[in-house]
């Protein structure tokens, strides 16, 4: 519940810090303006512009610390790198890092209004520019527009033409130009990240992102035309109160030499480069990865269209609850697909099983069948492996009783969480405190999930032969039972095993009731401490959640429950 | 991943590039910039374009999944036929339309976004894709099935009565077999 709790705060914090950061530095720099309209710096511009200049430059300056982000929560091998270096940190803490696309949309959602802001603001700053240089503004915007037009004058006013128009200034200058081509690539990245062709047409998402590589190239040179001049010191210098209502004397009188400008120096690539760096890296780390040789050891059909892939790779070490992207070339070069580890770390390999849900799966199975019909021992097609990620859940071994929740898919990492309890139980691995494991399975159906049975059928033979029968207690929910389930398990009642599943224990059928289960171990453990672990949905989190709580007792020597979701 | 629908995606920038269209023709507007009058047809424009790319189109294959509040101007968009159906029609229709907004700044960019909209849509008409509104299924009630726990309505069939008749002189020629099979019940 703290846990929860602290999780929770910590995401809400870190957000809030970075919408803070937001804000200072768009007050940062409104008051700079501020600061400097009264200062010498760039009154000039704000005299012609108006307010025009802070509404262009506070989104910039934001826009420059949000390309920066951008990058870096993609960058999903040094996350990695970061999350298992830092176990000194909180877990809580190292979870954020789980969240790192919903924070690149994030990023993404302000960078586009950002964007917006800005071009609005110079859509006023070109006319009024435009409209200064053609005589339409007052005499001061005009007299400093008209600066430049003599020898030695520097220019305030970029548009040097009294006949044009803002559209040709925009495309014949370096800012202009780059900002209509970088905010053209930004919204095609946008539209074609929306969720419908994210998940359906991924080849469109995936191709059209890699604009940004024109993003931060055109972001890169958009300032590089020095196009946003500031005020240069003369000797003797140009008093500006005295002299901004007499500009016809400019030049003419000692206190109001002719004023001379120049342009600001380009300052975005000091912001992004850094991260352009560290995201060419990762490119490189995932290519290298991709390089890497994976043998199988073993492959097998399972049941309701799933394969299982035993693989075996140099140097690959992972911990229980993680999972590895996988690529096939024979299949698709580009796409790779996520799939949790359901090996301990204990075995010589690691595997996975893969359900048939869609194109890339179903050609994976068809081509495994098509190398089981020729009886070859293994497949010939090459595959890529790139991981492991996610958050260890090592918090598992941590506790004396153990009671563990999985939902339909989420049953997944704990194939690899129970295989390692038992690997370290029969190793009597020190790092185990755990005595005791309650399993509770729920699902609709037990289709494609055969292989999970076939799983605790192993284990709990194993246990049986070794006299650790009572080591997991296991309960399986059907909660999509109908008539046909019924009327089978009424004719086959008087057999030893389940029908369903072929296990010594019996399946339930509909959903649990949580103050029962609570209650038993209660009953069987009162004085231990039980750590509940659920993959699954939402609503049933705050059950348990609720459950947990009201079923902990205050004495420091009862039962307590702590309650972890993890997001496998 | 299997056939792309790039109509899908034209969708997408389309209704951008109005959104994007209608923001340059109010800033145009607002500030009153010189040529101010293709910002009013940017608006103009804009509001049209987000109108008729607003309803999503059903997808060939797979679930589709529709924008919130769309029904009604699926119904409108429906209405006009095959104008809205075929993708060239879409596509130089934004061709046109985006000319305009070439000539004043504020309007410039959703132009260009509106072309390439445009040029998203052709490929999609060539690809022979065309729009199908998302409406909602009318449920069509299956016949309840023929239930086993209804009695039977008929009797079960047997020889005429008076051959049943128990005829104690002739017990070998009295003897039938039954057309179908029956197992008695072991309790």
């Amino acid at each position: 519940m703290a846990q929860q709790v602290a999780l929770e705060r910590h995401r809400h914090v870190f957000q809030v810090n970075w919408l803070d950061s937001e804000w200072i530095r768009r007050d940062d720099e409104g008051s700079a303006m501020c600061m400097s309209m009264s200062k010498q710096g760039v009154q000039g511009l704000s005299v012609t512009l108006q307010s025009g200049l802070s509404w262009a430059r506070a989104p910039a300056a934001v826009l420059n610390f949000n390309c920066m982000l951008i990058l870096l929560p993609v960058c999903r091998n040094l996350l990695s790198l970061i999350r298992g270096n830092f176990t000194c940190c909180g877990r809580s803490l190292r979870k954020q890092l789980d969240k790192n696309l919903t924070f690149h949309k994030l990023v993404a959602y302000m960078i586009a209004l950002m964007t917006a802001v800005h071009t609005i603001a110079h859509l006023f700053n070109m006319e009024r520019f435009n409209n200064s240089r053609q005589g339409k503004g007052d005499e001061l915007s005009t007299e400093l527009s008209e600066l430049g037009d003599e020898a030695n004058q520097t220019f305030l006013n970029p548009i040097r033409s009294t006949s044009t128009t803002p559209t040709y200034v925009v495309f014949t200058t370096i800012a202009g130009l780059t900002g209509v081509i970088i905010t053209l690539a930004l919204i095609l990245m946008i539209t074609s990240s929306m969720e419908i062709i994210r998940r359906c047409y991924f080849e469109v998402f995936w191709y059209t992102h890699h604009l940004f590589i024109i993003f931060f190239a055109g972001l890169v040179f958009h300032g590089a035309g020095r196009i946003v001049r500031s005020v240069k010191t003369t000797d003797p210098p140009h008093n500006i109160s005295f002299c901004e209502d007499q500009p016809a004397n400019w030049g003419l009188i000692p206190q109001c030499p002719i004023p001379q400008f120049a342009g600001g120096f380009p300052q975005t690539w000091m912001w992004v480069i850094g991260p352009m760096v560290l995201y060419l890296c990762e490119r490189i780390v995932r290519f290298v990865r991709y390089m890497q040789t994976v043998t199988y050891r073993k492959i097998v059909i399972r049941p309701s269209k799933v394969l299982e892939l035993q693989l075996v790779k140099a140097g690959f070490k992972m911990e229980v609850g993680q999972y590895v992207f996988l690529n096939c070339p024979d299949i698709s070069q580009l796409e790779w697909h996520p799939f949790t580890m359901t090996s301990a770390p204990e075995e010589d390999f690691f595997s996975v099983h893969i359900r048939v849900v869609g194109d890339w799966t179903e050609k994976l199975m068809s081509m495994a069948m098509a190398c089981a019909k020729i009886e070859v021992p293994l497949p010939h097609f090459r595959i890529g492996v790139d991981g492991p990620f996610g958050t260890a859940s090592e918090d598992v071994f941590d506790y004396e009783v153990s009671m563990l929740v999985g939902c339909g898919i989420g049953v997944t990492p704990f194939a690899s969480i129970l295989k390692s309890i038992w690997y370290k139980f029969k190793e009597s691995n020190p790092t185990l405190r755990t005595r005791k494991i309650y399993f509770y399975w729920l699902c609709r159906e037990t289709h494609a999930f055969e292989w999970f049975a076939d799983l605790l059928q192993v284990l709990e033979r194993e246990m049986e032969e070794r006299g650790m029968g009572s080591f997991l207690t296991y309960k399986l929910f059907l909660t999509g039972w109908d008539q046909s389930h019924a009327a089978h398990v009424k004719v086959h009642f008087d057999k030893d095993t389940d029908v369903v599943t072929g296990l010594k224990q019996k399946t339930y059928y509909g959903r649990p009731h949580w103050d029962n289960e609570f209650t038993e171990i209660r009953n069987n453990h009162p004085t231990s401490v039980v750590g509940t672990f659920l993959c699954g949905p939402e609503a049933l989190a705050k059950t348990l959640e609720k459950k947990c709580a009201k079923f902990s007792v205050v004495d420091p020597r009862g039962i307590k429950f702590y309650f972890n979701k993890e997001n496998f | 991943m299997g056939k792309i629908e790039w109509a899908m995606w034209a969708n997408e920038q389309a209704l951008a590039s109005g959104l994007i269209l209608l923001t340059g023709g109010i800033v145009g507007v607002a500030g009153q910039f010189a040529g101010w009058q293709f910002a009013a047809y940017g608006v103009a424009a804009g509001v049209f374009v987000c109108l008729l790319e607003y309803p999503r189109g059903r997808r060939a294959k797979g679930t589709s999944v529709e924008r919130t509040g769309q029904y009604c101007l699926t119904v409108c968009v429906k209405a006009f036929g095959p104008i809205t159906r075929n993708y060239y029609v879409r596509a130089f229709l934004h061709a046109a339309l985006c000319v305009p907004g070439g000539f004043m700044l504020a309007t410039v960019l959703g132009c260009v976004c509106l072309g390439i909209a445009s040029l998203i849509y052709l490929l999609a008409a060539i690809r022979g894709e065309q729009w199908l509104p998302i409406l909602p299924k009318t449920e069509t009630r299956e016949k309840p099935r023929e239930s086993i726990k209804e009695p039977p309505q008929n009797p079960p069939p047997r020889p005429p009565a008076d051959l049943r008749r128990k005829r104690l002189e002739d017990v070998e020629g009295a003897a039938y077999v039954n057309p179908i099979p029956v197992t008695g019940s072991e309790d």
